[in-house]
């Protein structure tokens, strides 16, 4: 009888057993196999909210604010919790029409209702300011707060860059970005993105049932704080950028000012130029349109992408390469023989300085096929290719035919036609100096880019050499350097034939002849080259240029297309306000000034293109 | 002979007390409210009722044992009264209508129902001259067990009621045929299994089952084998059948629901089956170790409903994690063995019964309310004992647990 009992309170036992032994192994698998729960349970408890960083700055060589950032509110709705909304009162408020305020809404439940969408985007400060105070009584909605980039001055627009919403592609490159993040898209703001963008910070809120933010998350252990991007000190004037592009109005064309013992871009206008201030902001994509449609192609920056035939400014470097090959001496002289190229009247040059300043274009065919026909090969048609590699070589030395590693993005190397060029084009062993002889005086198959072309107007500054030119000198908390803004690169060619170059292009604008009188500046010793690029319309006009001609402070480059009339007549007298600008910091030539910012020399461009693109 | 008081039990008791009501401090841990002595809040609250309980088992402690045999049927005639009272002016809450409003105060009758079945029954079933096996004794106890079973059914609370299924383990524990355990046991298997499989397969498997005991396993078959097993067969398969009906007709809808989300049958987390995902995404969470006193996600932002009541356990299991809630597990386990095995050192059949009765109700409580924090149970909303927050049932359990103590304590020898 005792032991059935005993059984009895054992079989009770063993049952409290079993119990408690299933809840402990469901226990296991819930708690210690089972990770789900764990992701369940943040994703509804945890909201994690990004901290976007200021974007950096960007200033001038002279410490003044090209670009900040200003606050912008978007106006977000979470449509589950928007409950009792005088929609009378909102739509007053906020100065929508009830049909607009319908609209919206339905486009945010789409998206979801239990999460928040924008409901409105980039509400101006002022904007946001007038109704700030009605917001409380708006159940589910709350505001969000943005920067946008503001630009007080409205130039340098294709230096800075703007920055836009980040595409599929770049969120695919770079998983620091999520949809709706900005990134630069061209200009400094694309090539330094990098730097200016900082780094997101991210909070974790702890929300609860309601949706309501109850408080950090672990009291904000996790969280990490946003980093401000960092800021650009450049190396553009301000004051010169917007006196350039004052002058380049009613034109199309470009301006680059260098530093020649730096590199350091003191001014890059191409124009049409735009005010940087269109493409922020609500604005944005209806201005981009607008811009993108634009026949005079403001987007386009003409400085680094403009691949032009340089015209006579190009008979600098030709002259340089002859006189280190030894195929001519500083005293060389010939005949101003109209038969082989077509010149203007002048004298016959007797000297290489004479040659440069009467830009004599059969005195380069000459000395160009010196270069190209060397007698190396009895058979010219060996002979011009040799002569070409060697010519080749030479011209990439001055940087062109090749990307010049400047700190913006797409810039364009221009075309110095090489061997393998030519065998292209007319087949191999078909083509002699006879065929490409146009290239001496900067026309034919040459194409250089403006800021190549100021780059060389450096390289005779600096007698010899040049450093890549740049925009930021140095960048972010640390004031780091691109240590290759600091490298010289070396023509190789003896600096005495560049003292010749720089007195003819002294007399080009001061001697008797010349053919740039009117970039004369009292006071200051200026030296240029014009040039006229023919092509298929109006002759665009080209001038480069530095000064003064010892110490050289500033080097300039100023082409004008399509301007009816040589390099010496439009180019050379904006080159020389831009200088007298730069050295004397004021312009004594107050009536030049006027007329060429008032003048519109450009032939005006067809409604409709007539060059149709090759179809790929 | 006067003995201690069993500090096992007692030590046992306090733990989970206190236990209890931090995990109460967490679920409604608000930093406007942190104050431990806040009466406004129900951390505060639960602090009255836990001083009032231990002044109730203060009380019993001192008062002559023998009174809890001697006026059981009277306790138990009063708490069947306050039962039908309440059938008429009880408040309303949560669709049950169980309780007796006294302004600040809302009393439960139906919790103490519990121990005074206990102590009715134990009175009973320890009379001088009871036979177990006569018909009379079976319905007399049934009576005692399903009357109060019955009146808080008809206020809507059928979690409570479910719990006087506990007496069927001490009653077992007394000479009663365990054939009702197995039976209820098997009609549960069943239900489910109806509603989950095709009928038929059921009972082709039962049949399966019927004939290989019949001509495989028992060695010598007689009449009366053919007609047990043909009489069962049968039972059960009628029984299958019916499921359906039961289902449809006798259960209420919100309990077809709550039936269907546990079996998985329904896939609604956001209406019936929202409690339940909701107190396993807060356990799971939780993790080995847990988040820590205080810092639960899910618990501390309101996803859980009834966190502090029948919930208390989805705190457990998120802030203390697998090693929190195995402890818990395990301190409920010791509870429960420890009062068995003084139920078994009593030597007066009243105290012996009552032990178990004591044991078995905690153990049905743990059960259901632990299964369906889990997701093994369906909802019935029944607290933790010792754990969930509310003063009823806190103090029902602690008199129901004392007046075992009192007795154990006052054991002695039949001379």
């Amino acid at each position: 009888m005792s032991n059935q009992f005993q059984e009895r309170s054992a079989v009770i036992r063993i049952i409290f057993l079993v119990v408690a032994v299933i809840f402990i192994v469901r226990l296991a698998f819930m708690q210690v196999f089972d990770g789900e729960y764990r992701r369940q349970a943040d994703r509804q408890a945890l909201r994690p909210i990004t901290q976007y960083p200021a974007r950096g700055l960007i200033y001038d060589r002279n410490g003044e604010l090209l670009v900040y950032n200003e606050a912008v509110y978007d106006l977000m709705v979470i449509p589950k919790m928007v409950k009792k909304l005088d929609t009378n009162l909102f739509c007053r408020v906020v100065g929508i029409s009830r049909d607009d305020f319908e609209a919206r809404m339905r486009k945010a439940s789409k998206y979801s209702t239990y999460s928040a969408s924008p409901f409105m985007k980039q509400i101006s400060k002022e904007e946001y300011g007038a109704w700030q105070s009605h917001l409380y009584k708006f159940h589910g909605f709350y505001v969000l707060q943005r920067t946008l980039r503001v630009y007080d001055k409205p130039i340098a627009a294709h230096v800075l860059g703007y920055v836009g919403e980040v595409n599929d592609n770049e969120i695919k490159e770079d998983s620091y970005y999520k949809q709706g993040d900005y990134i630069g898209k061209s200009g400094l703001e694309q090539s330094y993105e990098g730097i200016l963008r900082g780094i997101k910070g991210k909070r974790i809120m702890h929300v609860d049932v309601h949706n309501r933010e109850i408080g950090p998350y672990m009291n904000g252990a996790n969280d990490t704080v946003a980093v401000e991007g960092g800021n650009l000190y450049t190396t553009i004037d301000a004051t010169l950028q917007e006196y350039a592009e004052g002058l380049m109005a009613n034109k199309r064309g470009c301006v680059v000012a260098i530093e020649p013992s730096t590199g350091e871009v003191l001014t890059l206008v191409s124009a049409p130029c735009y005010d940087p201030n269109l493409l922020v902001g609500r604005v944005r994509g209806e201005n981009y349109l607008k811009l993108l449609n634009d026949i005079s192609k403001p987007l386009f920056n003409r400085a680094l992408q403009a691949q032009y035939p340089p015209g006579s400014i190009f008979k600098v470097a030709q002259a340089m390469t002859a006189l280190n090959l030894g195929v001519i001496a500083p005293g060389q002289g010939f005949p101003c023989d109209k038969s082989l190229v077509g010149c203007h009247n002048h004298p016959s040059a007797r000297s290489v300085q004479e040659a440069i300043k009467m830009s004599c274009n059969p005195y380069f065919y000459y000395t160009y096929r010196r270069i190209i026909q060397q007698g190396k090969y009895k058979n010219i048609y060996k002979d011009s290719p040799y002569g070409l590699t060697v010519w080749d070589n030479y011209m990439h030395r001055f940087g062109f035919g090749q990307r010049l590693g400047i700190d913006l993005p797409n810039v364009k190397s221009g075309r110095i036609p090489d061997t393998a060029f030519y065998n292209r084009r007319y087949g191999e062993g078909r083509w002699a100096f006879s065929t490409i002889y146009s290239n001496s005086i900067g026309q034919g198959e040459v194409e250089v880019v403006p800021i190549q072309m100021a780059n060389l107007a450096c390289i005779v500054a600096n007698r010899g050499y040049y450093i890549t030119p740049h925009l930021v000198r140095y960048y972010g908390p640390d004031s780091t350097r691109n240590e290759e803004f600091y490298e010289r690169h070396e023509t190789g060619i003896n600096p005495a034939y560049f003292e010749i170059a720089a007195n003819g292009m002294y007399d080009v604008v001061h001697g008797a002849g010349g053919t740039a009188h009117r970039a004369n500046i009292p006071d200051i010793d200026v030296c240029g080259k014009t040039g006229t690029a023919q092509n298929i319309g109006d002759d665009h006009s080209v001038f480069i240029a530095f000064a003064p001609k010892e110490n050289p402070k500033i080097a300039v480059a100023v082409y004008v297309e399509n301007a009816r009339g040589g390099g010496g007549y439009w180019a050379a007298p904006i080159a020389s306000l831009v200088i007298e600008k730069y050295i004397r910091g004021e312009v004594t030539r107050k009536d030049v000034e006027r007329m060429y910012r008032e003048a519109a020399p450009c032939q005006k461009l067809p409604l409709t293109r007539t060059v149709k693109k090759k179809k790929k | 002979m006067e003995n201690k008081i069993d500090w096992v039990t007692l030590l046992l008791y306090f733990v989970i007390l206190v236990f209890g009501w931090l995990n109460i401090y967490a679920a409604c841990y608000d930093e406007s409210h942190a104050a431990v002595f806040d009466f406004s809040t129900r951390h505060g609250k639960q602090l009255i009722w836990i001083g009032i309980s231990l002044l109730l088992a203060l009380v019993i402690s001192l008062i002559d044992p023998h009174i809890f045999s001697s006026t059981a049927y009277l306790i138990y005639l009063i708490v069947i009264g306050l039962l039908v009272v309440v059938l008429f002016v009880g408040a309303v809450t949560k669709g049950g209508q169980s309780w007796i409003d006294f302004g600040p105060f809302k009393f439960q009758p139906a919790e103490f129902a519990k121990f005074a079945t206990a102590l009715a029954l134990a009175k009973f079933m320890s009379s001088l001259d009871i036979d177990y096996r006569q018909l009379r004794t079976k319905l007399i106890a049934w009576t005692i067990v399903l009357v109060p079973a019955a009146i808080i059914i008809l206020q809507h609370d059928t979690g409570s009621a479910l719990v006087f299924a506990s007496f069927l383990l001490p009653m077992y524990r007394e000479g009663m045929s365990p054939q009702i355990i197995i039976f209820g046991f098997v009609a549960i298997v069943l239900f489910v299994l109806a509603l989950l499989v095709n009928k038929f397969i059921i009972i082709g498997v039962l049949a399966a089952v019927a004939l290989f005991y019949l001509f495989v396993w028992l060695n010598k078959r007689t009449r009366r084998h053919y007609v047990w097993v043909a009489a069962i067969f049968l039972g059960c398969s009628l029984f299958t059948m019916s499921v359906d009906f039961a289902f449809d007709k006798v259960l209420q809808p919100h309990q077809r629901d709550r039936i269907y989300v546990l079996l998985g049958k329904t896939d609604d987390n956001s209406n019936t089956g929202y409690n339940v995902n909701q107190s396993k995404i807060a356990i799971g969470s939780g993790g080995f170790l847990g988040k820590g006193f205080l810092n639960g996600t899910i618990t501390k932002a309101d996803f859980v409903p009834e966190q502090e009541t029948d919930f208390i356990f989805c705190t457990v299991g998120e802030e203390w994690g697998f090693v929190g809630s195995t402890i818990l597990i395990l301190l409920y386990l010791g509870l429960l063995f420890r009062l068995v095995r003084l139920a078994e050192r009593q030597y007066s059949k009243f105290s012996r019964f009552y032990g178990y009765s004591v044991a078995s109700i905690l153990f049905v409580h743990i059960l259901i309310n632990i299964g369906m924090v889990l997701g093994l149970l369906p909802v019935i909303g029944i607290p933790l004992p010792f754990f969930s927050y509310g003063g009823s049932s806190l103090m029902a359990f602690t008199i129901l647990l004392f007046i075992f103590l009192r007795q154990d304590q006052e054991r002695t020898k039949p001379i």
